[in-house]
């Protein structure tokens, strides 16, 4: 039975960029087998839906969820006659997309007919680019949970069409079929076979999921079908050549992408140590049992008889366009966690939890805008994030708005409150909806700052605790502790830290 | 007789309100209810609204809003979609399709004031050069041999039944498509003018596709003028076909009074083959003389891939067409022959649906597209197809059309070249390397054979450059002085 090498079991799944686990030594992640040491080898193709008014080739808009074939053209259809037109925005999106990538755009592309009948693919042909993508190698970086980085490559970038849906469970005999879906536009993103973990699947995932967010080319719902990832697995023996890969289809999370690429390693080393050979196929994830089933093998497998769509021209690209485009893409991840990075002095591991999401980013400018930045990033996230999965929110739906955290932030700042009550005002405002200012003027909790009245408190610990004011004169300062927290607590916790402890010391020097 | 009026004629005798555009409508209905129980050149006659089309015109002329076809009774190929009008194809399968929408070519005619008298008869899928794969039958040609009027011939294929219509005069011209000669071919042998123009003049919108780099709609009429009149109105740029070119539709009838003098014209010399029957070859050089006297240069040519044309044509061709069929799987419109499952339905609705020419096709496109036969086949047809188009690029450096026999022979008899599909294929040789290459082409009638059966000339120009092509025809018409007639016509 194989199992996790480097006293790391391959049982790491969680989804999220596993904080909490930080492990600092980085360890190559490996499969331990009767025979030997096994790495994995793992390429991903991930079919992301173009963000688009309108279908690929056709007019019909691409809305998700509406009526069963309410978005379906003649073209979609495949009617008689019907000839495909490119949309110019879909091309667009998968220009601009390259270009997140660090990847080439070739100028002049093909698309090409993928030839198979099924009764959700109207046309009998799939309009894709084989030979001639429209775009070529790039790369992007990912973090990991060890604080590592690693540069994944990007083999090419495809447009196509997705097909129809069939629907099998609406009728005791007969299949219905959807053909909104019929003609989208997806971009078909294939890496090279860089990655080796099931957590480097993930992070790349994860990565480009926010690359696609940032661009606005994809939206990265991965439940509502939007962005769906085929992953290629193969194990070797270090120093190995490459061994036969199989390829799991459809995979529609990130924490089953790792799931399955540590599901079908596993399967692949027994396959191997049993003496068997793994044979080039395609297989299914099953997430309830946590395994891959064959699904049809490379004897099985369609030709697809690719051939160049004669009823479209070459696409080309005009060089000052693509440069253009260049010169309008908004501030990317990467970019974005530099400048985080260089501006507000944050730490590469809060920057880069702040970007994964660009709506986070928008948010932590909002807050962090005219105020201690570093103070914004360890309130959202600690104690924001912490509210937002606890209710099981979203940063589109936080617990507490942009706003509304600032002007936590300020009464903090103008010393209205001190930050152990600052915790207490974020719960009731989460809790209550309220502003900061409101709930500290409801309940009272304007922080103590009357010199006077710190005094009195701070003489009357004094008075209270003759030995310990004793032994801490006589050098225990371990004590100024106690004497913080006991006059803290007789000031109901509103009293001004610095100047508790500028009376603190001023009194017991005495 | 209305019937056998010219468009350009008609035009002028509708102008001067000589007779109204339903007389003339209803004088080809009559023709058609006359003759078409025999010649079968149509598939459908859509009787009431062509008189309704015919009235409209009326009320135009009537406002002294005459476009360039008001109330003209056409024939339409059953491949063009018809709004509201069954479209077969001449399929089986598309037995019971009706179009909810107008081919992008058909609408240019019906704005310019056509009248649709029915949809022809054609080779099903436009696959055939006889018209006798239509699932609808065969269609008659109009002509009769001389010695033996027994004989039945075939029109020609694939726009047989557009062809035979205008011959009999039970249209005054007619839509087709040409992707290998379907448009040349039948004129030839129908005593028509033919006209392809180049790849992309005509828009493929609407068009029910055979081979969608090959296939090119065109006009058949009776007369070089009237077959011009009918492309001006049938081309023009069309945003919804990708190969569209958009560029701007010329005078193409005033191009027919340019005259030839000047133009150098290339004889293609590998278009002379050995078994060349002396009757094409002697016609070949009628038709040199002709443009010499009327004040061409003669200069011999060559196009060294023309060998190639016809193996290259009949890889491109199916497998083009292996993938167009695909949709007609009896899913979403259509035949449908239900099954036990899926592939069940799909075997048979397209085993039921198609007949044998059109299966035959799709396995060989299947075939040539198929992994390990791609490179051999299919890529290297890519090639040569590449080379052809050379070729002509070539000589059109050199002169500015050229002058070819349209088919190897006048027409057949229906029956005949049936058992061997390679000897149907060899009626494409002269025309299929225009389609390869998407050069304009046109067929003139130029004389009879030794049967007293019509047989055409073909002219070949430049890209774009119909203007030439019909300037060379009408000079090979004024020159022929063609006035035979068929034996079978309306009032004939």
């Amino acid at each position: 039975m194989a199992s996790g090498g480097c006293d790391r079991t391959p049982v790491r799944l969680n989804e999220g960029p596993a904080v909490g686990s930080l492990e600092r030594h980085r360890m190559a992640y490996t499969i331990e087998g009767s025979t030997g040491t096994w790495e994995v080898v793992v390429g991903l193709e991930v079919h992301a839906q173009v963000v688009s008014q309108a279908k690929l080739f056709s007019g019909a808009a691409t809305a998700f969820g509406a009526e069963p074939n309410s978005q379906v053209s003649f073209v979609d259809a495949a009617f008689p006659g019907m000839l495909p037109v490119v949309n110019a925005e879909c091309v667009t999106q998968a220009v601009r997309t390259g270009l997140g990538l660090n990847a080439q755009i070739h100028p002049v592309s093909r698309f090409d007919r993928k030839n198979y009948f099924y009764a959700d693919l109207p046309s009998g042909y799939q309009i894709s680019q084989f030979e001639h993508p429209i775009v070529g190698t790039g790369e992007i970086e990912v973090e990991l949970a060890d604080g590592s980085t690693k540069v994944i490559g990007i083999t090419r970038l495809h447009l196509e069409q997705d097909a129809g849906k069939s629907i099998h469970d609406q009728h005791p005999t007969k299949t219905l079929i959807d053909l909104n879906r019929s003609g989208v536009a997806l971009m078909e993103i294939v890496s090279e076979p860089d990655i080796r973990s099931p957590e480097e699947a993930g992070a790349y995932v994860r990565k480009l999921r926010s690359i696609l967010r940032y661009l606005g080319t994809c939206d990265g719902n991965m439940e509502e079908g939007s962005m769906r990832a085929d992953v290629n697995v193969s194990v070797r023996k270090h120093g190995e050549p490459y061994r036969t890969r199989c390829e799991v289809k459809n995979v529609n999370s990130i924490r089953f992408v790792m799931q399955a690429v540590e599901a079908e390693a596993t399967r692949q080393v027994e396959v191997w140590e049993s003496g068997g050979t793994v044979m080039q196929e395609t297989r299914l994830f099953d997430s309830g049992r946590g395994i891959t089933r064959s699904m049809r093998s490379k004897e099985d497998a369609h030709d697809y008889r690719y051939f160049p769509d004669p009823d479209l021209l070459p696409l080309v690209l005009d060089e000052d366009w693509i440069a253009a485009l260049k010169a309008s893409l908004p501030e990317l991840p990467d970019a974005k966690r530099a400048r985080f990075i260089q501006s507000y002095g944050l730490s590469p591991y809060d920057a880069a939890v702040l970007v994964a999401e660009k709506a986070t980013a928008e948010f932590y400018e909002t807050v962090a805008t005219g105020r201690d930045a570093k103070i914004a990033a360890n309130w959202i996230t600690g104690d924001f994030f912490a509210a937002m999965n606890r209710l099981g929110r979203t940063i589109e739906n936080p617990p507490v708005t942009a706003a509304a955290l600032g002007g936590l932030l300020d009464l903090m700042a103008d010393n209205t409150i001190n930050g152990r009550i600052a915790k207490d005002v974020f719960e009731a405002m989460v809790e209550t909806g309220k502003d900061a200012a409101t709930i500290v003027d409801e309940k009272g909790l304007r922080q103590v700052t009357d010199a006077g009245a710190i005094d009195e408190a701070v003489n009357r610990i004094l008075a209270a605790n003759p030995d310990k004011v004793a032994e801490y004169r006589s050098g225990k300062d371990k004590l100024f502790g106690f004497f913080v927290g006991q006059t803290m607590k007789a000031l109901a916790g509103k009293g001004n830290p610095a100047l508790i402890n500028e009376t603190l010391k001023r009194l017991l020097a005495a | 007789m209305l019937t056998d009026l010219t468009i350009a004629a008609a035009r002028d005798g509708l102008r001067a309100k000589d007779f109204s555009a339903v007389d003339l409508t209803m004088a080809h209905l009559h023709a058609i209810e006359a003759l078409n129980p025999r010649l079968n050149a149509f598939i459908t006659v859509s009787h009431a609204k062509a008189v309704d089309q015919a009235r409209a015109a009326d009320v135009a002329l009537a406002a002294g809003e005459q476009r360039a076809l008001t109330g003209i009774p056409l024939a339409i190929k059953d491949l063009f979609c018809t709004e509201g009008v069954r479209t077969t194809a001449g399929s089986k399968m598309l037995s019971p399709f009706v179009p909810p929408y107008e081919s992008t070519v058909t609408a240019k005619l019906l704005h310019d004031g056509a009248v649709f008298l029915g949809k022809a008869n054609l080779d099903e899928f436009a696959m055939g050069s006889s018209n006798m794969t239509s699932a609808y039958g065969p269609v008659e040609n109009p002509w009769k041999r001389r010695q033996d009027d027994t004989a039945v011939l075939v029109p020609g294929g694939s726009s047989g039944g557009s062809a035979a219509a205008v011959s009999a005069r039970l249209a005054m011209g007619a839509t087709g498509t040409d992707t290998g000669g379907s448009i040349r071919q039948p004129a030839s042998f129908c005593g028509l003018v033919g006209v392809k123009p180049t790849y992309g003049r005509c828009s493929r919108w609407g068009v029910v596709a055979f081979a969608s780099s090959l296939d090119h709609p065109g006009p058949f009429a009776r007369t070089v003028q009237d077959s011009a009149i009918l492309l001006r109105s049938m081309a023009g740029h069309d945003p919804k076909d990708s190969t569209s070119a958009n560029l701007p539709v010329p005078d193409f009838e005033a191009a027919c009074r340019r005259g030839v003098k000047g133009l150098r014209i290339g004889i293609p010399r590998e278009y002379r083959s050995d078994g060349m029957p002396v009757e094409i070859d002697a016609l070949w050089q009628q038709g040199i003389d002709w443009l010499r006297a009327a004040g061409a240069e003669i200069v011999d040519v060559s196009l060294p891939h023309t060998k190639y044309g016809l193996a290259t044509y009949y890889i491109v061709a199916p497998a083009e067409a292996s993938s167009n069929l695909a949709r007609y799987d009896g899913v979403r419109f259509g035949a449908r022959e239900n099954g036990g499952d899926l592939r069940d339905l799909y075997e048979r609705t397209r085993a039921e649906g198609f007949g044998p020419e059109v299966r035959r096709r799709i396995l060989i496109g299947t075939y040539v597209l198929s992994a390990g036969y791609y490179d051999a086949y299919y890529l290297r047809a890519q090639k040569i197809r590449a080379l052809i188009l050379k070729d002509f690029t070539d000589a059109f450096g050199r002169v500015d059309a050229l002058l070819a026999p349209t088919a190897p022979s006048a027409a057949f008899a229906q029956g005949e070249n049936m058992d061997d599909p390679i000897q149907m294929y060899l009626n494409d040789l002269f025309t299929v390397p225009a389609n390869l290459a998407g050069v304009p082409a046109a067929s003139v009638p130029a004389g009879l054979d030794a049967n007293g059966l019509p047989l055409g000339l073909q002219v070949i120009g430049k890209p774009f450059d119909e203007e030439t092509v019909f300037a060379v025809s009408t000079a090979i018409e004024q020159a022929a002085r063609f006035t035979a007639l068929p034996s079978l016509r309306a009032g004939g």
